[in-house]
């Protein structure tokens, strides 16, 4: 530490020079490099790594059609039609953005899911599971408001809906609403404060994820099998292991990104949003994007407008009590056979309430929503609860290296401390 | 083998998604079952009929442009369609625009160039309605993206007029539409056999026309659709043969760790 430099191990002069007097090096040798990674990861812990790039590819899109676009309600929508016709690219830019956020949904979800199956927000990643669900927020209003910014029909008239939504709250409800719409209508001053709102959230969200990743650093990452890592024989260095198998991953995941953005690039969007918005005219079926049906059919599903409202609220909401409502002290699903037929029937019940959103608010469609949601509810609040005082779950493999490479390289006689661990933790450390 | 399962439920759960989507998305659709017409674009690595194409924009000078505008297209436009920059120049040069105010300030026609925008048939929505017994002729630019199966239903739209059966009555200036939900509409069956001159021997029936008009719509709605496809064609190659190397260095590389 000479003269109060960062003690530096690389050696190239320049690395060097930079890390002994900022050592962001150091930092992400530390985090990416050899950050000690449970070695038995499937596929599902690729998603984290998804949703990061997805950001970027959000981020980056999103600026240069901001470069384009117009947030004025006479010119919106021709100004993204120009997009896709005279701008360079521009139908590629603007339909990797709509199709990218179906995409982002699609890996923030199943990122979920693998959290809630893994048991990955119990102790001691409550913290790191709430600013994931409070990325799951962000990433809703963002969206929300980016889908009103091509000004067409179900642009308009979803955000009159969703708007609206806010006056069931008593008392301030209404100026609530026109704080959102600028005036007494959803109307140009609307258009204006969600496209500023609209690139604001996406550098919040990239914030919270900062945080999010900053936590998952000081407990480490939570494995298939739940329990924590016992020693080096356990963990994996992140690189070259895990850059590798996310790798794979991105190019899967960029395959099925592709498929849609070149060749069905407006099958997950509704004909009607080529409509240019007219408040006069409601289109006959409103309808959001497929990724908030789940929650919009919970919405329909209570006749009472507050009741609706407080139910979708809470249907997220009570995501942040997860730690707490599930008090099992066994993570994985795998070692709790009746949690993993329910949790499993909760995944069905909630493709159920997907499809229920996107159905008119008739019978049967309500009552099969009511019910759906009735059962969405009691997973969290009577179910998990009481699978945590009774459940008999299975006993626990020793370790996550006994499991994986069996007994014999544990203590074996070729092992010896390991040439796998031991190897694998240096071979990072030589790169630089 | 193991990673093989988790990496197949993973893309499963990704379809499962999608197709769940689907079906919601298309819970949109309502009123009479729109028939398949077999567009040469439709199909995955389809393109657009260029001749048909510039028939349809012949039909579409000549019939659909006396009320419909097309506001997001260009004269320029037209060369993408194969016609010749001088045809251009000439399609354009036959339009009267208004241009202005001129020095003097005061509004001019002059012929048309093939940096103007395609020429409105009504000065504003007001004068449009006012024209056609209140009923606003909607813009055809995005018109088969802005319609469930757009090509199919415009096609189905264009010869689905039928004389109204028995116990329907038609309003007052409306027509009987088969396709058009429900089938009642203010435009008046804009097609009849033999309209539009395409020279000797190439058919103009309603048929012919309404296919014609179609192809040219779906391309004004989708021009950037063949380039798109075939970027697509490209990059998914590439993307697979990435894949296989990324798995490949993978296997490798996880060779010693299990």
């Amino acid at each position: 530490m000479a003269g109060g430099l960062h003690d530096s191990q690389f050696t190239n002069p320049v690395v060097r020079w930079i890390d002994q007097r900022m050592p962001v090096f150091t930092m992400v040798q530390k985090e990416y490099g050899v950050f000690p990674t449970p070695r038995n990861f499937n596929y599902f812990w690729n998603f984290g790594a998804l949703a990061m790039i997805n950001l970027v590819i959000m981020i980056v899109t999103g600026i240069v059609l901001a470069m384009h676009y117009t947030p004025h309600v006479t010119m919106a929508f021709d100004s993204v039609e120009r997009i896709m016709r005279d701008v360079n690219f521009g139908w590629l830019i603007r339909y990797a953005h709509a199709n990218g956020a179906s995409m982002f949904f699609i890996v923030v979800y199943v990122h979920i899911w693998r959290g809630m199956y893994y048991g990955s927000f119990k102790a001691p990643r409550e913290l790191l599971w709430m600013l994931g669900v409070a990325i799951f927020l962000l990433m809703m209003a963002t969206a929300f408001m980016g889908y009103v910014l091509p000004w067409g029909q179900m642009s308009f008239w979803g955000a009159t809906v969703i708007t609206n939504l806010f006056s069931a709250i008593p008392v301030v409800g209404d100026t609530i609403v026109t704080y959102l719409w600028g005036g007494f209508s959803v109307d140009n001053p609307t258009l204006n404060r969600f496209f500023s709102l609209h690139y604001l959230l996406p550098f919040v969200i990239t914030g919270v994820v900062f945080l999010h990743i900053a936590a998952l650093h000081i407990t480490g990452s939570n494995n298939p099998l739940g329990i924590e890592p016992k020693g080096p024989q356990d963990t994996l260095p992140f690189h070259p292991y895990y850059t590798i198998k996310d790798s794979v991953g991105i190019v899967v995941y960029l395959m099925v990104f592709a498929a849609l953005v070149f060749f069905a690039p407006n099958y997950l969007g509704h004909a009607d949003n080529y409509i240019p918005a007219n408040p006069m005219v409601t289109p006959p079926h409103i309808v959001p994007e497929w990724y908030f049906l789940p929650f919009y059919a919970i919405l329909r599903a209570v006749p009472d407008k507050l009741g609706g409202v407080l139910l979708m609220g809470g249907s997220i909401v009570l995501l942040f009590f997860l730690p707490w409502l599930d008090s099992s002290k066994v993570r994985s699903l795998r070692f709790r056979p009746i949690s993993r037929i329910l949790f499993l029937l909760w995944t069905v019940n909630f493709f159920v309430l997907m499809w229920c959103g996107g159905k008119p608010a008739e019978q049967p469609y309500v009552l099969i929503s009511q019910i759906s949601t009735l059962l969405y509810f009691a997973y969290f609040l009577v179910a998990l609860p009481l699978l945590g005082r009774f459940e008999r779950t299975l006993p626990l493999p020793e370790s996550i290296s006994v499991a994986v490479l069996g007994k014999k390289a544990h203590g074996g006689g070729h092992s010896g401390g390991g040439p796998l661990p031991g190897g694998a933790t240096a071979k990072p450390m030589e790169k630089a | 083998m193991f990673k093989i399962q988790v990496a197949s439920l993973k893309a499963a759960a990704v379809a499962a998604t999608l197709l769940f989507a689907g079906p919601a998305l298309a819970a949109e659709g309502h009123g009479p079952q729109i028939p398949d017409a077999g567009f040469s674009f439709a199909r995955l690595f389809g393109t657009y009929d260029r001749a048909a194409a510039q028939r349809g924009f012949q039909v579409y000078k000549e019939v659909c442009s006396n009320c419909h505008s097309m506001r997001q297209m260009y004269y320029r436009n037209l060369t993408e369609l194969g016609l010749s920059a001088d045809q251009v120049r000439n399609i354009a040069a036959s339009f009267q625009i208004t241009d202005g105010p001129n020095d003097e300030g005061a509004m001019f026609e002059r012929a048309g160039r093939v940096s103007d925008h395609f020429r409105r048939p009504f000065p504003n929505d007001n004068a449009a309605r006012s024209a056609n017994g209140g009923a606003l002729p909607p813009d055809l630019s995005v018109i088969t993206k802005a319609r469930e199966n757009g090509a199919n239903y415009l096609y189905a739209l264009l010869t689905g007029y039928r004389d109204a059966p028995a116990g329907v009555t038609v309003m007052e200036g409306m027509h009987y539409n088969e396709y058009f939900p429900g089938h009642q509409i203010a435009m008046g069956p804009p097609l009849s056999d033999g309209q539009v001159d395409f020279g000797a021997g190439v058919p103009n029936t309603v048929e012919a026309m309404a296919r014609d008009v179609t192809t040219f719509m779906a391309w004004a709605s989708e021009p950037e659709l063949e380039t798109r496809r075939a970027m697509g064609v490209k990059i998914l190659i590439f993307l697979s043969i990435l894949g296989v190397l990324a798995y490949l260095t993978k296997r490798r590389i996880w060779a010693d760790a299990h």
